[in-house]
Formats: structure tokens, sequence, C-alpha cells
């Protein structure tokens, strides 16, 4: 990891978005101190990460999941809470089991659990000491589309309650429904960070052209990145300024280019994704 | 200090689920009802209170070995898949992310299997004990020392075990550390043997092992405590052959090598929570 620069505030959730191997599992097990860095300050709540005491008011969902088969999901529970120092009532635990689906399951041995099961039980151990601070990696890896909607909700509970959340996910368009701002890492690197409005304000404009000079396409690339597919040629603009499209059509217009037809299109946050991350392929292509 | 208890009975409470309780209790009761059977044969025979003291005495010395390896083996490969096998499975990343040091979690750990395998050699022991008591009426001289020797022999094992299982694979570690109990155990006997022909080359062997693994040092030092005073000389004394049985002991622990024991323990768990400390889960 290299100048990696995050922060997750209270009632905010944070999305950690990247390719396989880009550092997202690394950075947070930094954070709960789990793998040691080399350097940097890493503070949970206000202390220093590498103190045990800065874990207290944090609950983790970790990537690779699994609790202790020959326990209950009670036992697991009550486990947790001893072992955070919580007090937290057996009432409320069970209220917590029941959150993440698995009311009634609160006897049942984890060894019989299917994988689904026991990322709920995650969510319920991440949940049930009372964080302050709620880290969840992959928390949907292992459920099902009504099992989605459910993290969905607790995530957005989590948030309504001030609880901060820092969300590593593969499922873009999950990160773009409950995100407020995405952090987007590439080879142990930040490539792109800032609230979705902010990383999506790019848009882009679809056009049909036939009649292109070398001076239309110059001019095409002095307003944005150009993507080439044919007659159609897709242009990245700002998204703050309403005049570059008809500027652009005016001006290739009386570059003698038909105008066949233009589109505006919106970048998804997966594009937007895939942009960023392309980009940095090719920068480290062009590097010597 | 609650997070080093909460994880001691974690442990003790894995042992119990996943049926190594049951395992071994079936093993100890089959070994126990064995003995007991064939002691009760041999206070049937003509024999004369010396003979039976010494026969009792060696018998004892021989089941409690059986007891030795069957908690070597069981909480070798107890501690293994708890700690190490925790560690890979990602069961410990959940718990390592409480507000927890690591080295009370592995201290908890330890705890929790230092009580569960002497707690096993000790009840096993004093049945044994029992048995042979109430059926060829022997009574071992030291039966308390003799049993905490059995445990500590234990909880020396399970510690090097521990720092096995931070470093390899949960079978490996538990290969390791039973493949190293018996090696010791038969380098004492090699050194026993050297020592009773005199070859001090030989008798060095051992002495080299009991420092390297204090576990045969320590089951040599139970054995003496369990073994009636006058059954070294009925092999001709101490210098004359009876050291080289591999059942007998020719001389008690000394307090130096107790202390010595407790210092090597000390120092391989300080080693083993070092590298648990600074490993990257």
């Amino acid at each position: 990891m290299h100048d990696v620069s995050l922060q997750v505030g209270r009632g905010e959730v944070v999305g950690l978005l990247g390719p396989n191997g880009a550092g997202k599992t690394t950075v947070i097990k930094m954070l709960l101190g789990l793998v040691r860095p080399d350097g940097g300050e890493a503070l949970l709540l206000g202390r220093p990460a590498a103190e045990p005491a800065a874990r207290a008011g944090v609950g983790y969902l970790p990537e690779l999941f699994r609790y202790q088969p020959w326990l209950t999901p009670a036992e697991v529970l009550a486990l947790h809470v001893r072992l955070a120092g919580a007090a937290v009532t057996d009432a409320e635990r069970r209220e917590c089991l029941a959150t993440v689906g698995l009311a009634g399951r609160g006897d049942d041995r984890v060894g019989g659990f299917s994988k689904g099961m026991q990322q709920r039980l995650g969510l319920a151990v991440a949940l049930v000491a009372r964080p302050e601070f709620v880290v969840l990696d992959e928390p949907t890896s292992a459920l099902d589309p009504l099992g989605r909607a459910d993290v969905r909700d607790i995530v957005l509970d989590l948030r309504s309650r001030g609880v901060a959340v820092l969300l590593n996910s593969h499922l873009i368009g999950e990160v773009e429904r409950v995100c407020d701002r995405v952090v987007v890492l590439d080879r142990g690197r930040v490539a792109a960070a800032g609230t979705l409005a902010e990383l999506l304000g790019q848009r882009e404009l679809r056009l049909h052209l036939t009649g292109l000079t070398a001076e239309a396409e110059a001019r095409l690339a002095r307003t944005g990145g150009v993507h080439r597919e044919g007659d159609w040629l897709t242009v990245a603009v700002p998204a703050d300024d309403e005049s570059v499209a008809p500027e652009l059509v005016r001006a290739l217009v009386g570059l003698g280019v038909s105008v066949h037809a233009v589109e505006p299109v919106r970048i998804s946050l997966e594009d937007r994704l895939l942009g960023i991350l392309r980009e940095g392929a090719a920068d480290r292509a062009a590097q010597p | 200090m609650t997070v080093v208890l909460t994880v001691a009975a974690l442990t003790v409470r894995e042992a119990s689920r996943r049926r190594v309780v049951l395992a071994l209790g079936v093993l100890t009761a089959a070994l126990v009802g064995l003995s007991a059977l064939g002691f009760t044969r041999l206070a049937g025979e003509s024999l004369t209170s010396g003979e039976a003291r010494l026969v009792a005495s060696i018998l004892l010395n021989l089941v409690m070995f059986g007891f030795s390896l069957v908690a070597a083996l069981g909480t070798a490969f107890l501690a293994g898949p708890t700690l190490a096998g925790e560690t890979e499975s990602g069961t410990a990343l959940s718990m390592l992310a409480r507000p927890v040091r690591r080295s009370a979690f592995l201290l908890g750990k330890t705890l929790g299997l230092v009580a569960f395998g002497s707690g096993f050699v000790v009840l096993a022991g004093l049945a044994e004990i029992l048995v042979v008591g109430t059926t060829v009426d022997y009574w071992p001289p030291s039966p308390v020392t003799a049993l905490l020797l059995l445990g500590a022999q234990t909880a020396v094992l399970l510690t090097l075990t521990v720092l096995l299982s931070t470093v390899v694979s949960p079978m490996a570690s538990g290969v390791i550390a039973v493949g190293l109990f018996c090696t010791t155990w038969v380098a004492g006997v090699v050194g026993a043997i050297g020592g009773s022909l005199g070859n001090d080359a030989v008798e060095r062997v051992g002495s080299i092992s009991r420092i390297l693994l204090p576990t045969d040092g320590l089951w040599r030092g139970a054995m003496n405590a369990f073994q009636d005073p006058g059954a070294l000389a009925a092999f001709g004394g101490a210098d004359q052959g009876a050291g080289a049985f591999p059942f007998l002991s020719v001389s008690a622990l000394t307090p130096v090598y107790l202390g010595y024991a407790a210092l090597w323990v000390a120092m391989v768990w300080g080693l083993a929570a070092l590298a648990y400390s600074r490993k990257d889960l």
C-alpha cells in the first residue's frame, strides 16, 4: 500500500472499490490491527488503531467469515460481547439475530449453517456490541437477493443512527445505492475518491458523425476523452458546463462534419470505475 | 484478564464439544479397565510383598507413560487446529478485531489447553493410582508430586505445540510436537543406558535432550515419585543397571531442573506470543 488516505465520518457510508488485489481487504486489516503496516498512521474513533482498546467500538464482518462450528449463534454473540467488553442483554442479542434473519435459529449449531446463514451470523457479530464504526468486507458475497436487500437496509439504518460504515464490495450497484463517498483503490494506491456526485459528475455525449476530418477529431479530443466505434463516438464532457454540447455540435458542423445524432449518456459508477482503472493501466503502460 | 479467561473457557469448551473428551474418556477407561484386570490377576499370583511392589511400580509407570502419550497425542492435535486452524480458516479474524491483545488471546488458548491436557492426565493418573492401590495395595510414595509432574510434562509439550502452531500448519505442528516428544523419550532411555554402562558420551544424549525439551526430564521425575524406593535395589541399584530400565527412574527431580523447566515454558511461550503478535492475519 502506498499513500492511502481515507476517512469515514460518523453517519457516513464509505465504499471501497477496486479490482482483485488492489489492497481493499489489506487496508481494512491494517485499520483493525490484523496486518502490520510498515508505516503510516491510522485512527479508530479518535484513538491510534494500534491500541487494542481503539477497537472497542468497532464491528467487523471479515471477507473470510467463519465462526466456531461447535457453538450456537447465541453463544457466538455472547462470546463477542464478552470480548468487546460490552454490556448487551440477552434480549438485545436475540433482536440482533432477528435483524439479520436468524430469528429462531439462535440455539442451532453454527456447523450446520449454510454459507449464507454464516454470513448473516457474521453481520450479527459485527452489530451486536453496539458499534460506532462498522467494517463490512464483502458482506453479501454469499447472500441471496433478499439477503442483499437486508444488508442494504441494515447499512442505511446504521447510517441513520450515526454509525460510521466502511463497505468493501465488488457489487458496484450495492455501493452506488448506499454509499455517500467512494474510494477507488488500484494496486495499493487511491486511484480516485469522492462523493458519488463528484465521481459521476462527468457526463458523456454519444455522437453519430460522418465526414470526420483531422481538424474535427482534434476539436473532439480538446473537449474530452474520445472513444470511437465506427461512426459512433463517445466524448466525455464536464457535467457542470451546459454549453459544451451545443458548442461542440456547432463547431463540428462548422468544420464540415455531418452530425446525424447526439445522445447524452449518464455514466454509471461501474463505467466510471472501469474508466479509472483503464486510465491507470494505460498510464503504467506508457511509463518506460 | 477477562479476555484470557474467556478464551481459556472457550478452548476448554471446544475440546469438550469436539468430542475429544469423549474419545480420551473412552481410551482412558479402556486403559484403566485393562490395567485393573491385569493388577487383579497379579494380586492372585503368589508374589512376595517386595516382588509385588516392584511389579506394581513398573506397571504403574508403564500405564502412566500410556496416559502421557494419549495426552500428548490428544492435546498436540487439539492445539494445532485451535490456533493455526483458526488463523487459517478465518475464525480468529473476527475475535482479534475485538479490543483484544494477541498475547492475551494466546495466553487464554494456552491456559485452556493446559487445563484440559494436564487435567486429563492428572485425573487419569489418579484413577490408575486408585486401581493399583485397591487391587495390589501399592501406593506410590509421592502421588501428588508425581501427578503434578505429569501435568507439567503435558504443559511443556503444549507450550511447544502453541509455538509451532503460530508458525506452521495445524497438522504439521501436531506431528512435530508428538515426534519431538517421542524422540526425547527415546533419547532419555538411550542416555540412561549410557549412564548404566558408564558411557558418558551416550549418557550426554539424554542430558541434552532433557535440556532441549524438558518433557522427558519431568517424566523421569514423575516415574521416580510413582515407583517403590526399593525397586531400584531389586535391579541391583542405580549404578548397576536399574537406570537402563525404561520404566524406572534413578533419581528424583531437582528444584533447579524444575526451575529450568518453568523458565523453558516461559521462554517458549514468550517466543510464541512474539511470533503471534507479529503475524499478519
